[in-house]
This record gives structure tokens, C-alpha cells and sequence, in this order.
């Protein structure tokens, strides 16, 4: 995993809420036994039409979406199903933060696992991104900010481990392997 | 001493390393139970680091997301139709047996749901940690244990290291008072409660489901409920073990037995939440006013009984497109609407005595014309319980499909869907757009609900057939 320090890019917003993974990338997807190449399942049943065709009124489809890096999404996205497959079908598709008012745990934990930032922000930081989509935002994980076009920064929680983890481009199976002594003493101590 | 939670408890049991600021609990697990879908790329991740599994007798492995219900297609009598699912049961095979890993394959007359042989072969036990990659893990929390759903990534940890790093969650005591009437199952009261907390009630918390008509429920009931703790975005949901689990689990295969399981009660019987333990939430609800709930829209939060109404919430844009995939308004009856489609199946509602209730529904009755009716067993054993009783002769009479076990129309990743635009009663647990098949219209209810509407055709209070 590449490290993460900054994020730069314009939002596309899906102001929906309890967006839940089964439409993030729907259950006929999820036969593959690898996790490359699901960018184009994101959003499946709403990105295209019956015929296999773009919807040209999704916004993923809209010319000015793009290139976008961020979504911000509605109250409780992700809810719903443990698949992993949701963030990796968003980074495969070019994703690489999701910023909402409330992230659903499961996938909250994966996305981290993944490097797809969870960004929580309060309600009025989330009223301002929702009704200006295309905004140029600055996330920076270092700072735990995310800064809007006015310059106004507003910090977001995330956990610290994952946050070194994330910056440093490593994944929490290192530690937990060095782990192995405590985890022998406590299996003896278990039974 | 301080007095602790149910929740605290087993969590306290499990810790390896305390979690501190810059790092989360090393938290030991008990059980890991993995499937076809979402272990492939965990044991990938093993191979390309050249880790083995540290605790294949930890690792229950079986199939049942993808797996066909057609007879033919499961005994080899037809090749599997899908052919990604039948690549991804060879994977799980290979996986099993490079790692060296027990599988409870696609014939074994083990097999089923994994939320339902877990506790069917009693590997799911008080106390326990227990993880999958899957979300309704939290089924296992019914008989006291903490189980909640993980994804691959930590699929991978868990095979690697048996242990995961976590932040210890909130707490959320739901007490539930009273009792459930006539005719009023848990799936009713879980959705009553679900309606009531939201899906987001339950967020960043574990639930513990307490009070007199928990305490009533039998095991198959208390498993509905945690089942659908994750539908109110709640990662566990769980209830303090009794005599009620202790006489599920004595005898089952991988139960203690002898004296190991008089040692087992004897601490199980001390996982209760302590008088004046604190919890982060409480929540009263009284299961008496409880009706049979049938849910109208795509997230099971959106649910009414079944005498209701869809409700009225002018200028809420995401309820009015949701009321419009539907194909319901605000102001319509839920009684009386016409399906097309009937599921009794999932983790949620498909264990004997789901299936039990179904049957006598349908017993001298007929599952109406224009009406396709799926029964589908959460497990092998119950397919056979339910045809020694002759409750799938009743199905079949009944004109239902009795099929093999496995999640099926649940999600429809094993080719058993519903038809665009298909009105679906289905006891699972997600109602989500597209869940059921692509414009699926999917009404989560009851068992009793789902055979009471598949023989009048159109959404059916179950009490008029119960009496
Ligand atoms: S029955 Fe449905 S909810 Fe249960 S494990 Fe299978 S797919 Fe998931």
C-alpha cells in the first residue's frame, strides 16, 4: 500500500443516506476470487441501465465527475453487508476518501484497511459539501483536516494506529504477527 | 469490584495485549467461521507472506453464499449452472486443503447457512469470541457470545494470528418488556425495534437484548433477533446465557461434554450483566404492543405492521425515491398488496422452528396461482428434521420449492433471484434495493407472515390463519 499524507481533488456527491454496500457493488459481483478490476461493478445497478448502457443522470457518469478522488455521501454509508469488496471496487474506480456525517462500522474498518479514508465531519461542514459538489477540498491525514475552498480546515476523527499505518503504507498484520509471544501466553493461559 | 456488562465480560476474557491510546486491543478469537465469498483474497494475502493458518481447529469452513439449492446441481446430478460460483467453491476446496483446514463441503450432510450449523453443532458457546466475514455474525451473540462480522482484510489476520485489533465498542441495553401475543414472532419484534432505534440506532455500539420477553424466547427466536443487530448498524447484538442455552447446546457435537460441560455451565452461568452495570444507551421497548411488521421500502428501518400504512414524509427526497423503486406511496395500505414471490430462508428465519410455523400455515392450504414460493432450509440437518416431520410435505403439497440449503434468494448470488419489478415476502434480513435481483421489490416480514401472504397471494396478517 502506498503511503497517504494528502489528498487533493474536487467531491462528487451523492447526498443519499444509508447508501449500503449491496449498492456499492452488488452481491453477483462478489464471485471473483481476486480484487483487482471491480472499479467497473462500483455503483452497478445505478451506474448503467438494463441494456449494460451508462445512465447518463448518475453522477458518476457526469462529465464533471471525472477524476473525482472524494465522495461525500450521505448519513450512514456503507451499512449493510461486510463485503470488502465495497472499498476495493471504490479504489479501483479512483476513489480515495469518503467523507459523510456517519460511516457504517464494517465498512469504515475496511475501507482503512484498504487506504480509502473514512472522513466524518459534522452536520453543517457536510450541509456545505453536499450543496456544493465539484468543490476543491484538501484532505490531510497528517493534520486529521479536511480543508474547504474558503480555507476553513475542519478536523475529523480517525483511529491513531490506523492513521500511522496509513501514512506509513504498512497494514496492522505486521504488529499483530509481533504479537505472537502474547498471543502463545495467552492461549497457554486460556487452556 | 465494579460491575460489569455481559459485554465486558467476554470481552475482558479475551484481551492479549490492553488497547492504549496510540494502539487498538490485541483481542484473541475463539471461533473464526469462513466461507466461499469473502476468503479468497484472505488466503492470498497468507500465501504471498508464507503464513499457515495458526488455528485450523478454530476455523469451522464451509459454503453457502453461492452455493446452488437445486438438487441436481448440489448432488452432481447437473453440472452447476453459474459457473464463477462453482470456480469459487474449487477455491475454497484448494484453499482447505493447502492450508489444512476441516471443510464441511458442498455434500457434507453438515452443510448449511454458517450462522446456522455454528450453533447447530454447538461450536458456538457462551463466552466465546466469534468472527466471519460476514456481517450477521452477530447471530451467534443469542447465546451470550460476542461475534460480530469482519471483512477480508481481518479474515486474514484472524487465519494468520487468530486475533484482530479492536477498540472496544459502546454498549446498548435494549430491554424488551411484556410479551409477544399470539401469532407475533421475534422477527416482528426485531423489526419493531429496528423501526423504532433506526438503522443507524446501533452504530459504533454492542446491543444487549435483555428483559422478560427475551428471557421467553427459545434459542431459534434469540438467534432472529441478534441476527438483525447489524440492521440497525449495530456490529453485535447479544443475550445472557440461561437454561434456555444450556438445554440447546447439551449434546451437540462440539458442545463439552461429561464433565467439561458441568465445568462450562458453571462459567456460563456467570456471564450476566452485574445489578448497576453501566451501559453508554438504553432503550425500553414493550413487546406486548408488538404486531406482525412487514417493512415498505429498501432499508428495514422502513417497516409499519402490517395493518399499517406507508407513512407520510413530505419533502424527504431519499424516503420518496425509495417509496418509488417500491412502487408504493405514502398513504397505501400494506395489507392486501399483491406478490408475486415468496422466501422463507436466511440466516435469519430459516431454522426448524421458522420453518415449523411455515408449514402449518400452509398445512390443507395452497400457495395461490401467479405466486412462485421458495422454502429453502438453513441447513442439511434441518432439511432432514423438517422431511421427518413432514413439514416439507406440506411445502410440496402446498405447491411451494423445497430446496437444499444455503443463503439463496437471501442475496441471489447463486442464481435464485426475483424478477425486475417482482413484489418478494422474504423472511431474510435486507430489503435493499437490488438485494433479491436486480428491481427486486423485497418485504421483509415474519415466517408466519411470508406462508399467510403466499396463500391469499397479497400481504396477509399471519393471526387469521393461526387461530
Ligand atoms: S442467509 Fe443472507 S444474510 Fe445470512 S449469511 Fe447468507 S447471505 Fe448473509
Amino acid at each position: 500500500m502506498d503511503p497517504i499524507t494528502v489528498i487533493r481533488s474536487r467531491t462528487v456527491v451523492m447526498p443519499s443516506s444509508n447508501i449500503d454496500t449491496d449498492q456499492i457493488i452488488p452481491a453477483r459481483f462478489l464471485t471473483t476470487t481476486t480484487r483487482a478490476g471491480l472499479g467497473s461493478a462500483l455503483f452497478a445497478d445505478w451506474r448503467y441501465g438494463p441494456d449494460g448502457r451508462p445512465n447518463p443522470e448518475f453522477v458518476l457518469n457526469r462529465p464533471e465527475s471525472k477524476g473525482c478522488q472524494v465522495l461525500v455521501a450521505g448519513r450512514n454509508i456503507g451499512c449493510g453487508s461486510s463485503r470488502e469488496h465495497a472499498p476495493w471496487a471504490m479504489l479501483d474506480y479512483g476513489l480515495r476518501a469518503v467523507v459523510s456525517t456517519e460511516i457504517a462500522d464494517i465498512f469504515r474498518s475496511n475501507s482503512l484497511k484498504n487506504g480509502l479514508l473514512p472522513v466524518v465531519v459534522d452536520e453543517a461542514t457536510h450541509a456545505w459539501l453536499v450543496a456544493n459538489p465539484g468543490a476543491e477540498v484538501e484532505i490531510d491525514l497528517d493534520a486529521t483536516t479536511i480543508t474547504l475552498p474558503d480555507g476553513r480546515a475542519v478536523r475529523f476523527p480517525v483511529e491513531s494506529f490506523a492513521r500511522y499505518c496509513l501514512m506509513n503504507g504498512v497494514d496492522e498484520l505486521g504488529y499483530l504477527l509481533s504479537q505472537a509471544e502474547a498471543i502463545a501466553a495467552y492461549e497457554r493461559r486460556a487452556r | 469490584m465494579t460491575a460489569k456488562t455481559l459485554f465486558e465480560k467476554v470481552w475482558d476474557r479475551h484481551v492479549v495485549v490492553p488497547e492504549t491510546p496510540e494502539t487498538p486491543a490485541v483481542l484473541y478469537v475463539d471461533l473464526h467461521l469462513t466461507h466461499e465469498v469473502t476468503s479468497p483474497q484472505a488466503f492470498d494475502v497468507l500465501r504471498a507472506r508464507g503464513l499457515r493458518v495458526r488455528r485450523p481447529d478454530r476455523t469451522l469452513v464451509t459454503m453457502d453464499h453461492s452455493t446452488p439449492t437445486d438438487t441436481a446441481q448440489v448432488f452432481g446430478g447437473k453440472p452447476i449452472v453459474l459457473e464463477s460460483a462453482a470456480k469459487q467453491i474449487r477455491q475454497l476446496e484448494a484453499n482447505c486443503a493447502e492450508f489444512g483446514l476441516d471443510l464441511i463441503g458442498l455434500r457434507d450432510d453438515r452443510r448449511g447457512i454458517v450462522h446456522i450449523i455454528g450453533p447447530e453443532l454447538g461450536a458456538t458457546q457462551p463466552g466465546k469470541t466469534i468472527v466471519c466475514g460476514d456481517s450477521h455474525t452477530s447471530t451467534h451473540g443469542a447465546f451470550g457470545a460476542l461475534a460480530f462480522g469482519i471483512g477480508t482484510t481481518e479474515v486474514g489476520y484472524v487465519l494468520a494470528t487468530q486475533c484482530l485489533l479492536q477498540r472496544r465498542p459502546k454498549t446498548l441495553a435494549i430491554e424488551a418488556t411484556g410479551r409477544l401475543g399470539p401469532g407475533v414472532s421475534a422477527k416482528d419484534l426485531v423489526l419493531a425495534i429496528i423501526g423504532r432505534i433506526g438503522v443507524n440506532g446501533g452504530t459504533g455500539h454492542v446491543i444487549e437484548f435483555k428483559g422478560p420477553a427475551i428471557e421467553a424466547l427459545s434459542m431459534d427466536e434469540r438467534m432472529t433477533v441478534c441476527n438483525m443487530s447489524i440492521e440497525a448498524g449495530a456490529r453485535a447484538g447479544m443475550v445472557a446465557p440461561d437454561d434456555t442455552t444450556f438445554d440447546y447446546l447439551r449434546g451437540r457435537p462440539r458442545a463439552p461434554q461429561g464433565d467439561a460441560w458441568d465445568r462450562a455451565v458453571a462459567d456460563w452461568r456467570t456471564l450476566r450483566s452485574d445489578a448497576g452495570a453501566g451501559y453508554d444507551q438504553r432503550v425500553q421497548i414493550d413487546a406486548t404492543a408488538v404486531e406482525p411488521m412487514i417493512t415498505y421500502g429498501t432499508n428495514p428501518g422502513m417497516v409499519a405492521p402490517v395493518s399499517g400504512r406507508v407513512p407520510e414524509r413530505p419533502g424527504d427526497a431519499v424516503f420518496a425515491r425509495s417509496l418509488a423503486y417500491m412502487g408504493l406511496a405514502p398513504g397505501d395500505a400494506l395489507r392486501d398488496k399483491p406478490v408475486q414471490m415468496v422466501f422463507v430462508g436466511s440466516c435469519t428465519n430459516a431454522r426448524l422452528s421458522d420453518l415449523e410455523v411455515a408449514a402449518k400455515v400452509l398445512a390443507g392450504r395452497r400457495v395461490a396461482p401467479g405466486v412462485r414460493m421458495l422454502v429453502v432450509p438453513g441447513s442439511q440437518q434441518i432439511k432432514r428434521e423438517a422431511e421427518s416431520r413432514g413439514f416439507a410435505e406440506v411445502f410440496i403439497a402446498a405447491g411451494a420449492e423445497w430446496r437444499e440449503s444455503g443463503c439463496s434468494m437471501c442475496l441471489g448470488m447463486n442464481g435464485d433471484l426475483v424478477p425486475q419489478g417482482q413484489y418478494c415476502v422474504s423472511t431474510s434480513n435486507r430489503n435493499f434495493e437490488g438485494r433479491q435481483g436486480t428491481g427486486a421489490r423485497t418485504l421483509l416480514a415474519s415466517p408466519a407472515t411470508a406462508a399467510a401472504t403466499a396463500v391469499r397471494g397479497r400481504v396477509t396478517d399471519p393471526r387469521e390463519f393461526l387461530h
